[in-house]
């Protein structure tokens, strides 16, 4: 019979995988990439030019 | 519990969409706070937009993935994967069926008063082709002399660029109208269809096409917080079959892929008390007693 008490590993395994990207991420500086590209418009984005 | 997720869902328009000087300024927003990403599908050239929106800035990533490794920056699309994988994880689709301003656009639709159909379930395979070629494999792939993809989804498809950007930066510049041509026609065309068929069919774009659904769904069964059937209390009545909006049967399905976990089937639906909210397997407050049947 399954354990209905029994924590779940998998999300928090999951979440740690992408805390790690994330902060990898963070440490290369792709923020300042994405701060950039946000706050530009994009026009080819939304299907000018 | 419905009308509460309509004020969450309308919180979260405005939370993403804070930036109410734009028709004053003629400008979007261009603050610190749009390095901060969006849950659900919001596109950054909205005026009023706040925050990144994942897909496009993972395009322009992967478009530009040439260019930054040959300048020595890694830009590989760890921070935005790492964001949308946080979040997926923890929430799974409530981010779908809770915080996604299409996806209330849509809702909202499917109100009007017509004859409803449902969407065949092979086309909800539609929208993990989107996530894989439109999202990563084109812009990866095809790019112009200099090196540099496009951000094939937004460019040829997303309505919800359309609806909150392309229309609204045409009307607040004026200089932008002699840009518009047939690309600009293919994407009015795009969200019309989607408009229309909103009204007739239950959110399809999420269904059939949403890259970022398709991402957050890949996570539904192993997100910290769940939808979880109690199979002990399920009589198999099938009351939750009737009110879904995505047209699963989550007694026989729980934690499917196509569950936005708007949780009308808990709400509105199951009297018996099988279907609950639980945080890494473990149930959100207590179960109700289980109706039992008296013997006349």
């Amino acid at each position: 019979m399954k354990d209905k008490n029994k924590i779940q590993k998998i999300p928090f395994i999951l979440i740690g995988f992408f805390l790690a990207l994330w902060m990898i991420g963070l440490a290369v500086g792709e923020p300042t990439r994405v701060l950039e590209q946000a706050k530009s418009i994009c026009l080819s984005c939304i299907g000018i030019g | 519990m419905q009308s509460i997720r309509k004020w969450v869902q309308a919180i979260w328009i405005f939370l993403i969409n804070g930036y109410w000087a734009f028709p004053f300024t003629g400008n979007m927003y261009q603050g610190p706070l749009k390095v901060i990403c969006s849950p659900g599908l919001n596109c950054y050239s909205c005026p009023a937009a706040t925050t990144y929106c994942p897909l496009g800035s993972l395009q322009q990533l992967l478009g530009g993935i040439r260019y930054s490794l040959q300048s020595g920056q890694y830009y590989i699309g760890t921070f935005v994967v790492g964001w949308m994988g946080i979040l997926g994880a923890t929430f799974g689709r409530f981010i779908c069926g809770w915080a996604c301003p299409f996806g209330l656009f849509q809702e909202l639709l499917h109100k009007i008063p017509s004859k409803k159909y449902s969407i065949p379930k092979a086309f909800n395979w539609g929208k993990y082709l989107f996530l894989l070629f439109f999202v990563i494999i084109l812009p990866l792939v095809i790019v112009d002399q200099f090196g540099l993809g496009a951000p094939w989804f937004c460019k040829y498809i997303c309505p919800a660029g359309t609806l909150e950007a392309g229309i609204p930066m045409v009307l607040l510049m004026p200089d932008l109208r002699s840009t518009l041509g047939m690309l600009y026609v293919n994407k009015i065309m795009i969200l019309l269809g989607f408009t229309i068929w909103s009204v007739f069919a239950s959110r399809p774009f999420c269904r059939t096409t949403c890259p970022l659904g398709a991402f957050y769904a890949l996570f539904n069964r192993f997100s910290l917080i769940q939808l979880q059937l109690d199979e002990d209390a399920c009589t198999n009545c099938k009351a939750c079959h009737e009110v879904c909006p995505v047209e699963i049967r989550f007694n026989e399905t729980p934690g499917s892929n196509e569950c936005i976990n708007c949780m009308k089937c808990a709400s509105d639906a199951c009297r018996f008390d099988a279907i609950h909210l639980a945080i890494a397997g473990h149930r959100l407050g207590t179960a109700k007693k289980k109706p039992t049947i008296v013997p006349t």
